[in-house]
């Protein structure tokens, strides 16, 4: 009875060894024998087949004009209003504009609005609207639409309150109004003079405003829409939309169709003709889909391609991988409420004892850039970015620097040895491996023996905000283009400080970054604060994130901004 | 058979109950919650939401007000995709996850009771050892291994499918199959051990002295009494493969109800939970119900009687 299931057993470890031998030769070979043309740039005279010629040189357009993109998901939302994710962002950029827009290199540009004046203490903003603005319905948009859609955000009695309604907090009694101190809806600072112009007024100088109204919680909704009917953001039928694109179809769960909307100001510069946003869940799945050409994108923004496979995607030029700085953190948090890591020279240890480079060269693959800061390139400065102006060398790895601190500090906390110590991260292949990597580092550099946990999610979340923990993992991205987003939330008391960093000069010095549009000053006063948080090694800084991404080498003007979202608005597929 | 069916019904209800009840509790115990994230709500704004669903109110009170509406059949809106009420994420997942599953149920009985019959047949000869082989392959390979390769060659290789989706006829076969290779290697095995006790049984052996044709014996005689353990093996079998595999929908990109099993709770959308879990549960216990029915089809001398509650 035994042996016939061995033989079957042995016959198929043979069969699956064969099969994977035989996958490896055909992938091989299919490299160079399948190959379509890859880039090629003069596609000689079929320029017949581009009818929206326009100013622009065309000749190289292709004739179907359809973007294929997957979304990984449903969207939480479409609500701009209640959004706080990527995928709907995605979309929402897509189908809706706000009173500005930014482009690649993050310069502001007009949207909605054509001009603005800023009074002279900077806490009004003047926006005058466009003439040529639509709604999908027709009727034009309006600074009143503006007005009630931001006011509903901060409405705190809203059928579901806004998650997202922070964003609004810049704006004059807008924080009162959203948690309830102030009742008086008329005391938020924004008001529409006329259809044509909108006032805005702030509770503070705010150097990026402009940016954040380009931003999708700043989109207007139709006002005469959303009032008849506030759940028009359940179905394509019903939406409110204002930007480059319509929300042609929504099969909710499995697809969503956009289609150019002629009456858009800026239609002629809107080459795509259609967009096609799947929502395939699976990353394996989603690049035999990009190989099969069912897609024209695959990666960054809402999808990640697994570390294992980037290597050889980088070696085969057929995939064309794309990787890029994005302007986001991957860093451990200390629990600095309690021993061992109360203790300064200990964290400072712990710090200097991993090496970035090799964790980057060996684990994440992705060519991202070793962190000894907090603020990440690709945030603006003064003048450059940030990061262009301001140096990370608040600190070196250097591993004898690091055992003398590492004795010293347990001297000082009187300790002989560490006691067992937990490293907790979020459930994911990645996540594991970075941290397996890092105990493995501690433990040959300083000799200490830690424990690695992998967390569910709401568990891991939950234990990381109540500090039921001592090291553990976190990342952050931009939610505007200022260093501020990343460095005010160390602040004492602040709602995401789960390390609980507690300094009132760094406070004072994000509080005095806060007060004036004098980029020279606040830069000055944010990098210093910057070097306080890891001169105290508050946090253990690893690396700054890369976005890593495939897209069909015929994709044009399509780009990843600097915190890692996409913009197709613009983009056209070359002729292939 | 009237009161039976009383009696079925009556006990479907309870165990429902219970285990609404119990998966209301539990899933409040475990921590977390819908509006967690890596990036935190101000305060004020997360007691605003917390208050606008109620979560601030005693627990009891949470549960009476959902057992209210369930009983009115209003499992709630998703608090994920807000947009979204559960009644519609399961009608629409549901109605992908069926079809493919009703496919690949209709394969795995015709082809798993095929391949049994001829290997039993053909008890030790070269063809029982090839469908031996055939069947252990299905039970020992997983979805999540056959997915991919079939995916690979078939799809990306060969290019004769789709790598993901559901958009037209041709696109069912590799999800069909990667879903029914078990079943059928299980039914094949289980029909062919059945089968060669049933051909030795004395009454197979008096018909075939009575000189009954040799398929004449099979259906009639043979088969109807092979076939009574893959009756109870297919209703909960049923049950699983029509709610959608999570495995097999991820790797096809198919709009199913599987993954919801899943991503519900790692959302702690906490009505979702509850509605994918209680409308699993209707699934299973209907289709445990159908597979008593089948008996008395299959199998004269069973009764149904209201008064054993078991099957």
């Amino acid at each position: 009875m035994v042996s016939p299931k061995k033989l079957s057993l042995t016959l198929l470890a043979s069969l699956l060894v064969f099969v994977l031998i035989l996958s490896a030769c055909t992938s091989s070979k299919n490299n160079d024998s399948n190959s379509s043309p890859t880039s090629e740039p003069s596609n000689s005279p079929t320029s017949s087949s581009s009818p929206s010629a326009s100013a622009t040189s065309d000749n190289n357009l292709a004739a179907d004009q359809v973007f294929r993109l997957n979304l990984h998901s449903e969207p939480p939302t479409l609500d701009p209003g209640m959004a706080q994710d990527n995928v709907s962002g995605t979309v929402l950029n897509a189908i809706m504009e706000g009173l500005t827009t930014v482009d690649e290199n993050g310069k502001v540009g007009s949207g909605m609005a054509k001009e603005w004046k800023i009074s002279d203490d900077s806490l009004t903003y003047t926006f005058t609207l466009r003439d040529d603005i639509k709604w999908n319905t027709g009727e034009p948009v309006t600074a009143h639409d503006f007005e009630f859609s931001w006011k509903r955000v901060l409405d705190p009695a809203k059928q579901t309150p806004a998650p997202y309604a922070y964003q609004l907090y810049y704006l004059k009694n807008a924080e009162g109004y959203n948690t309830k101190k102030i009742t008086d809806v008329n005391q938020v600072g924004v008001k529409a003079q006329d259809d044509k112009t909108l006032v805005v007024t702030l509770a503070q100088p705010t150097a990026y405003f402009l940016t954040l109204c380009s931003f999708y919680t700043y989109y207007p909704v139709n006002k005469a829409v959303v009032e008849k009917n506030p759940d028009f953001d359940k179905e394509a039928s019903t939406m409110t939309t204002n930007g480059p694109f319509l929300l042609a179809e929504w099969k909710h769960n499995e697809s969503i169709t956009l289609k150019r909307n002629p009456d858009y100001y800026g239609a002629n510069e809107v080459k795509l003709n259609e967009v096609r946003l799947s929502m395939v869940n699976d990353a394996n799945t989603e690049i035999s889909m990009y190989d099969t050409n069912e897609l024209d994108w695959a990666g960054r923004p809402v999808g990640t391609i697994p570390t294992d496979m980037i290597p050889s995607l980088k070696a085969n030029p057929e995939a064309n991988l794309q990787i890029k700085g994005i302007a986001s953190t991957y860093y451990y948090l200390f629990n600095l409420t309690k021993p061992p890591f109360n203790n300064k020279k200990i964290r400072q240890a712990f710090a200097m004892a991993v090496n970035r480079q090799a964790l980057i060269d060996n684990v994440t693959h992705g060519e991202q850039k070793p962190a000894f800061g907090f603020v990440p390139y690709g945030i603006n400065g003064a003048d450059k970015q940030f990061r262009e102006e301001v140096q990370d060398n608040y600190f070196t790895e250097d591993l004898e620097k690091a055992k003398q601190l590492l004795a010293e500090g347990m001297a000082e906390a009187k300790l002989t040895k560490l006691p067992k110590f937990e490293l907790i991260h979020n459930e994911n292949e990645g996540h594991k491996k970075i941290a397996t990597a890092i105990a493995d580092m501690w433990k040959k550099n300083l000799g200490v023996d830690v424990t690695v946990q992998s967390q569910e999610w709401g568990v891991f979340l939950t234990n990381r905000t109540n500090k039921n923990y001592q090291i553990a993992r976190a990342g952050w991205g931009a939610d505007y283009n200022d260093p501020n987003t990343f460095l005010d939330m160390f602040m004492t008391g602040g709602g995401n400080n789960d390390a609980g960093y507690a300094n009132p000069e760094y406070d004072k010095l994000i509080k005095e970054a806060g007060s004036t549009i004098d980029q020279k000053v606040r830069m000055q006063a944010l990098a210093n604060a910057e070097k306080m948080l890891i001169d105290d090694m508050a946090i253990l800084p690893l690396y700054y994130y890369t976005g890593i991404w495939m897209q069909k080498p015929y994709v044009k003007n399509v780009f990843i901004d600097y915190s890692g979202e996409i913009h197709f608005n613009k983009g056209y597929i070359e002729a292939h | 058979m009237v009161r039976y069916i009383t009696v079925k019904l009556l006990y479907m209800l309870f165990t429902l109950f219970i285990l609404a009840t119990a998966t209301f509790f539990l899933m409040k115990v475990i921590p977390g919650n819908p509006f967690l994230g890596e990036k935190k709500l101000p305060t004020q704004i997360y007691n605003n939401i917390m208050e606008k669903y109620g979560f601030d109110q005693p627990l009891y009170k949470q549960y009476l007000k959902y057992m209210n509406n369930l009983i009115h059949f209003d499992l709630g809106t998703s608090m994920k995709s807000t947009h979204l009420t559960v009644n519609k994420i399961i009608h629409s997942s549901f109605s992908n996850s069926a079809k493919l599953g009703i496919a690949a149920i209709i394969v795995s009985i015709i082809a798993g009771i095929g391949l049994g019959i001829i290997s039993a047949l053909y008890h030790g000869k070269v063809i029982d050892h090839f469908t031996s082989i055939l069947a252990v392959i299905g039970v020992s390979i997983p979805s999540f291994v056959i997915g991919p390769l079939l995916q690979y060659f078939l799809g990306v290789k060969l290019g004769w499918f789709h790598v993901a989706g559901l958009k037209g006829p041709l696109d069912y076969i590799m999800p069909t199959i990667t879903l029914s290779a078990l079943p059928i290697a299980f039914i094949a095995r289980l029909t062919r051990s059945n089968m060669i006790e049933v051909m030795n049984a004395e009454f197979i052996k008096t018909a075939k002295s009575k000189g009954l044709a040799k398929s004449f014996i099979i259906y009639h005689h043979a088969l109807r009494n092979a076939i009574l353990p893959v009756v109870t093996y297919l209703g909960p079998m049923t049950a699983n493969i029509i709610t959608g595999s999570v495995v097999v929908e991820a790797i096809f990109g198919i709009a199913g109800l599987g993954k919801y099993f899943i991503d519900s709770v790692t959302n702690r959308d906490y009505t979702l939970i509850m509605g994918v879990t209680l409308f699993y549960a209707a699934i299973l216990m209907i289709m445990r119900f159908c597979t008593d029915v089948a008996y008395v089809f299959v199998d004269p001398r069973i009764k149904l009687s209201g008064r054993e509650g078991n099957a």
